[in-house]
């Protein structure tokens, strides 16, 4: 049994149609429970829902702060290649973009590593194209030992992998992966993703249950904004949650809500998604879970960011560059040629833990312990 | 006074570092609750700093205790481990054992803690265990030398007071070493009620460190359990549902 069974019976135009028709009725019954259940998930991210945003964040941010107090905690991606064998039509590191190429080596790995280290970060984030020829196992297996000595949590966004590989990653001292469907609409996801295994959708969606059968710490999930209807994909998402959280019980979850950036191969977002839908979304989400870590990446801009952190996002990238080595140089910003995406937020980690700070939180470098990870 | 171990506490009340908006913040609630042993969470410090924003300000304090926990262990193996990490940096073998597997609800694995407990304490550890309220489970870790119990009044962070009031009172009635009502202490009225039970102290963090007001929230759970312990000291009435007339009807027979 795997999350697949659950999802062959749910049906992307059911749920479409069932979010479409809820009423102004369905939110308040939903704004009025403490634990709320599938459907009522569906009417808070309704259009319907969309008079009542006002409550649904003075709710969202009042759940997060009792659960997570005051703090927002801080991550910083580490590209290590962006090299891959997939073509997607959305993806900057897509095999038919002519971009340079380059994987760290360990020389390089020192190098970025030091610069990290130098802003304070302990939360990594280790991201790669999907080559496992270059980025695979054996690449693995000498990165994480060495990353483990320096920082306190390792979080990674790779191709997906087989359960005995992630048992073997976690004794490197992996504290959490992350995933994301791209999208759950499966005819979109077959036309997104033309070549490589990664349009294996099958495969891609078991990865949580491999992860949470390994016995991980973390999973992270979420679906990317734009590929298709961002409302279905969303209520796919926490159909997904709501599986994983009672299966694999001892895992924690967090949420990405990643919106389509500009890239190299560019493709227009098919589904757009409005600021204020995406604080929706996002309140939603919270009121749905929470006990969720949900997460916001430098994708958004650095005024979107400040303003929405309060609202219930609890964990946050800073200082961000989507390509690799892109930290040994201090200008790193300027230089772009190996990027996956451009990211928004440009600022310096100080700058949002200034702006975090403004908004009467603390800024987290560290919340988790390597100890815990042996 | 409260004697835990070889420990003599003024105050009944214990708080945590956790969910504070800063550092300042933490610093001023602290001092204002009186509070002599302060849990802090292993994870979220870093051991081999003296300028960590949370270890920093407590060291200053030389009436407070540091009480490093484990949150974060998901099994015994971690939780002593960590314990034995902290021992070196921190210099105290004082240490709230916490082991919870489940992310949702924070709730504590018994089998576990009561494993973690007994190596532990042979190892010199004074073992503050926070788990479920269950009579039977504090027996057993009495015997595995816990030096206190910490049950909960309902789930960790939840403000839903003292859901387990009745459980509460069996461990106290029952329970040899000190008893500590630690998660879901909301209000400082149900802090003066746990201490109204006759428990020997309460641990409250979310309460206070969500407050808007910090500081004014850490004085009056202060001012709730110096309450609460008095009444139980006193001795509270016993509670009836019929009316105890102050002039009883059988008061003539005495006449006789």
């Amino acid at each position: 049994m795997s999350f697949l069974d659950t999802f062959n019976r749910l049906d992307w135009n059911e749920i479409k149609l069932s979010i479409a028709s809820k009423t102004a009725a369905d939110v308040e019954q939903a704004l009025s429970d403490r634990r709320l259940n599938h459907d009522q998930f569906l009417a808070l991210i309704s259009p319907a829902a969309s008079p009542y945003l006002e409550l649904m964040a003075k709710k969202s941010l009042q759940l997060t702060r009792q659960r997570f107090g005051n703090t927002i905690q801080l991550y910083i991606p580490l590209y290590l290649s962006n090299k891959c064998t997939n073509i997607c039509t959305y993806c900057g590191f897509s095999l038919g973009n002519k971009i340079r190429r380059k994987t760290l080596s360990m020389d390089d790995l020192d190098a970025e590593i030091k610069a990290i280290k130098a802003h304070g970060f302990e939360h990594l984030l280790l991201v790669t194209g999907e080559a496992p020829g270059t980025v695979g196992m054996d690449y693995f297996r000498q990165v994480l030992p060495k990353l483990r000595m320096h920082f306190s949590h390792i979080s990674m966004e790779v191709q997906p992998l087989d359960q005995s590989d992630y048992e073997e990653l976690m004794s490197l001292g992996l504290d959490a992966v992350l995933v994301y469907q791209e999208t759950y609409h499966r005819p979109t996801y077959n036309k997104v993703h033309l070549r490589g295994s990664k349009a294996d959708f099958d495969y891609r969606l078991e990865t949580p249950d491999r992860l949470g059968k390994a016995g991980i710490d973390k999973i992270g999930i979420g679906a990317l904004i734009g590929l298709e209807d961002w409302r279905t994909d969303a209520a796919m998402v926490a159909a997904h949650l709501d599986y994983l959280e009672k299966t694999y019980w001892r895992t924690r979850y967090s949420i990405s809500f990643p919106r389509l950036r500009p890239c190299e191969g560019e493709l227009n977002p098919v589904s757009l998604i409005s600021d204020r839908q995406l604080v929706q979304l996002i309140c939603a989400y919270r009121l749905f879970k929470p006990e969720a870590e949900l997460s916001l990446s430098t994708r958004e801009s650095a005024r979107f960011r400040d303003n929405v952190l309060p609202l219930g996002v609890t964990t946050m990238s800073a200082f961000s560059s989507t390509q690799p080595g892109g930290y040994v140089n201090d200008e790193f910003l300027e230089h772009t040629a190996l990027e996956q995406f451009a990211i928004d937020d440009n600022r310096r980690p100080e700058q949002v833990a200034d702006a975090i700070k403004a908004r009467g939180l603390e800024a987290v470098w560290k919340d988790w312990d390597g100890c815990y990870s042996h | 006074m409260l004697k835990i171990a070889d420990k003599l506490f003024n105050s009944r009340l214990f708080t945590g570092t956790g969910k504070f908006q800063n550092r300042q913040a933490m610093t001023e609630a602290i001092i204002a609750s009186d509070s002599e042993l302060v849990t802090m969470a292993l994870k979220r410090v870093d051991l081999y700093s003296q300028d960590d924003d949370i270890l920093e300000p407590l060291l200053q304090q030389p009436h407070i205790n540091l009480l490093p926990n484990t949150s974060g262990a998901r099994d015994a193996k971690e939780a002593v481990y960590a314990a034995q990490l902290a021992r070196e940096a921190l210099q105290t073998n004082w240490l709230k054992l916490e082991i919870h597997p489940d992310p949702k609800y924070l709730l504590p694995d018994p089998i576990e803690t009561l494993k973690a407990c007994e190596q532990l304490a042979q190892q010199g550890f004074i073992v503050l265990p926070y788990i479920h309220a269950d009579p039977v489970l504090c027996k057993h870790l009495e015997e595995a030398g816990a030096a206190a119990v910490m049950p909960l009044g309902s789930p960790i962070g939840s403000n839903l007071g003292l859901k387990t009031r009745e459980f509460l009172q069996i461990i106290i009635e029952q329970t040899q070493v000190p008893v500590v009502v630690d998660a879901g202490i909301g209000s400082p009225s149900d802090a003066a009620l746990a201490m109204e039970l006759g428990a020997d102290a309460v641990l409250v963090n979310t309460a206070i460190a969500v407050s808007p007001n910090p500081v004014a929230m850490a004085i009056a759970f202060k001012e709730a359990v110096s309450a609460g312990r008095r009444a139980y000291e006193a001795g509270l009435g016993s509670r009836s549902l019929e009316a105890q007339a102050s002039s009883p009807l059988t008061a003539f027979l005495d006449d006789m």
